[in-house]
């Protein structure tokens, strides 16, 4: 038995998957608190990228809308949070988002490539700008304060929107609703001529990615504690969801992961130790892994892995 | 009455004509080089931050610096096109590839040169404060810097107009903009010219950013703020549409002046409803056919 052999193994992922699960979930058990936070911001970053390319990833249209839609979850929160019970306000996070997007998707059905990017960017600027206004002229409010929950209830949260997400993902990619998307990335005329009703296909998916973006969003904006337009709506959540895919590579599911861990982890890494110049960093990292790594680290991985299994054969 | 709505033209001319640069620039970043230039905003904050640093440390007048940052951001973004974006030309599969990795490209130059700027300058805000003693003219009064930015600014937009349609190199532009491949076997050096697209980018940008710095507070981050304007513009106008950009972006000034009037915090809301309804009936924009 060699290592190419039994990583190459179906049971041993499957073994390999559970085992990580159960350490996630039993680690408010034994693990400090900075460590329960720490990674309650990778895995949100995790469900962002995840979800992000659950519907960009297989047909290519880039959406820039990941902000407006973690904004209106962070939003639903700050206004349900004090009188719904939790789940109840994380659900309904979800809920509001994917009616934001299943509406957004509606209208924007014949735009493609760039309009579509611009569209979508344009939708999170505008959010943030009409609840801004709103709060000013309505309300007569700049933000507002979110209830304070414990840091562990926050991650069981999270892990399980994380879950949620890693299934959903995994089983729309092997249904025919993942077969579809993967035609209409292709080539949309064509899928539309086999019968795939590409509206309908591409609407459906847009509303379930945004679901986890929005649940994400109201348990996260228990741990912000004070939140305005301008951090709910913030454009950096709408760009780090591209880079992150693209830095993991979306070729295979656990591109997205692996790209989304690698950078939160890198961030907390770097926020800490070089406060002003990690985001240099950051862009000089994205630069040479465009130059460099066109398919990611997914990319990297699958031609290591082909390479050694050439070796085995030879 | 006729004061005010005197006031309100000329800042619709004002902002408009610093709108047009941004999106003409942007335009034609995009609309030849084919890319989606994110980081236009952060050109413009060069630009801006540039002249301020002449005029505090060395008391160059900011409408000479026009003629010094100009050139210089021009040969930043030539060089960064050819060792950037041409290789990442070779290496893409499809023009589509190549749209979608140039992208990510601008954002990792955003974060590189808002950061580096936050390192100069420190995250301050600024102000020039130059030429803003008031003048007189037809009956009131305006901040002479009010009136000679948009001044500049329809000089630039109408040269650049005038270059591209009339010279020899704008010519070559527009074959590339049309038909890539055929341009280049009529003989135009289309990598030089798709360099020099973008360097002509990043010039408007920097030229933009010098007369911002005149009339408005200026900040390392002030950026993506403008980059947001230049995609607005761009669509209103017609993407790729040199005029459009030109006509699209004193329209957007004007009717943000019109706004500001009544509500100055609508001002941005109705841009991007403007925006995306256009984006949903006539994504070519109001020129477009």
């Amino acid at each position: 038995m060699n290592m190419a052999k039994i990583i190459s193994n179906r049971p041993f992922y499957l073994g390999l998957i559970v085992l990580v699960l159960i350490l996630l979930f039993t680690l408010p058990v034994y693990g400090s608190n900075y460590g329960i936070i720490l990674l309650t911001n990778i895995i949100l970053y995790i469900i962002l990228t995840l979800s992000w390319a659950i519907f960009s990833g297989p047909t290519g249209y880039i959406s820039l809308a990941s902000a407006a839609f973690l904004g209106v979850g962070m939003y639903t929160m700050a206004i349900l949070g004090n009188e719904f019970p939790l789940v109840v306000a994380v659900l309904a996070g979800g809920l509001i988002s994917s009616c934001l997007a299943l509406l957004t998707g509606a209208l924007t059905l014949r735009l493609r490539g760039m309009y579509f990017i611009m569209f979508t960017f344009g939708l999170t600027q505008l959010a943030k700008y009409v609840v801004l206004w709103w709060e000013h002229h309505i309300n007569a409010i700049t933000g507002r304060y979110v209830i304070i929950i414990e840091p562990p209830i926050v991650y069981y949260y999270i892990l399980v929107i994380f879950v949620s997400t890693l299934l959903a993902a995994y089983y729309i990619r092997r249904s025919r609703l993942g077969l579809a998307l993967q035609t209409i990335g292709e080539n949309e005329e064509a899928a539309a001529h086999m019968g795939v009703n590409v509206t309908l296909v591409k609407v459906i998916t847009f509303g379930i990615s945004a679901f986890f973006m929005g649940a994400a969003g109201a348990i996260m904006a228990t741990r912000w504690i004070y939140i305005d337009p301008s951090i709910a709506f913030n454009i950096l959540y709408s760009f780090l969801p591209v880079l992150m895919a693209i830095f993991g590579g979306m070729g295979q599911l656990y591109g997205p992961i692996l790209g989304a861990a690698i950078f939160a982890y890198l961030e907390e890494l770097l926020i800490t130790r070089f406060p002003y110049y990690y985001m240099l960093f950051f862009g000089v990292v994205l630069v040479v892994a465009v130059l460099y790594l066109p398919n990611g680290f997914v990319g990297l991985i699958e031609k290591w892995r082909r390479r050694s299994g050439e070796r085995q054969e030879s | 009455m006729m004061v005010t709505i005197l006031n309100v033209v000329i800042d619709g001319i004002l902002t408009g004509g610093i709108y047009s640069l941004i999106a003409m620039g942007f335009g034609l970043q995009y609309g030849v080089a084919r890319v989606l230039n994110i980081s236009h905003g952060e050109f413009i904050m060069l630009g801006a931050f540039a002249t301020w640093s002449l005029y505090t440390f060395f008391g160059i007048n900011p409408l000479i610096s026009l003629v010094i940052c100009g050139p210089v951001l021009f040969g930043i973004g030539f060089l960064i096109h050819r060792t950037l974006f041409s290789r990442l030309q070779r290496i893409s599969a499809s023009t589509g590839a190549y749209e979608a990795s140039s992208l990510l490209a601008t954002f990792g130059i955003l974060f590189i040169i808002q950061n580096a700027a936050l390192l100069i300058w420190g995250p301050f805000v600024r102000g020039l404060g130059v030429y803003s003693y008031p003048v007189s003219f037809a009956g009131t009064t305006f901040g002479f810097n009010r009136l000679i930015t948009p001044l500049f600014a329809i000089v630039i937009s109408v040269a650049f107009y005038l270059f591209i349609s009339r010279t020899r190199l704008g010519k070559a532009i527009r074959a590339a903009a049309q038909d890539r491949v055929t341009a280049g076997l009529m003989g135009v050096k289309i990598n030089s010219v798709l360099a020099v697209c973008f360097g002509l980018g990043a010039l408007m940008a920097s030229l933009a950013g010098s007369l911002i710095s005149i009339t408005y507070t200026i900040s390392p981050i002030m950026g993506l703020e403008y980059t947001a304007i230049a995609f607005i513009v761009v669509v209103l106008g017609g993407l790729g549409s040199i005029s459009g950009s030109f006509i699209g972006g004193f329209l957007l000034g004007l009717i943000g002046s019109i706004v500001s009037y009544f509500d100055a915090s609508l001002a941005l809301i109705t841009y991007y409803v403007i925006f995306m309804l256009l984006l949903m009936v006539k994504p070519t924009g109001i020129l477009g056919k």
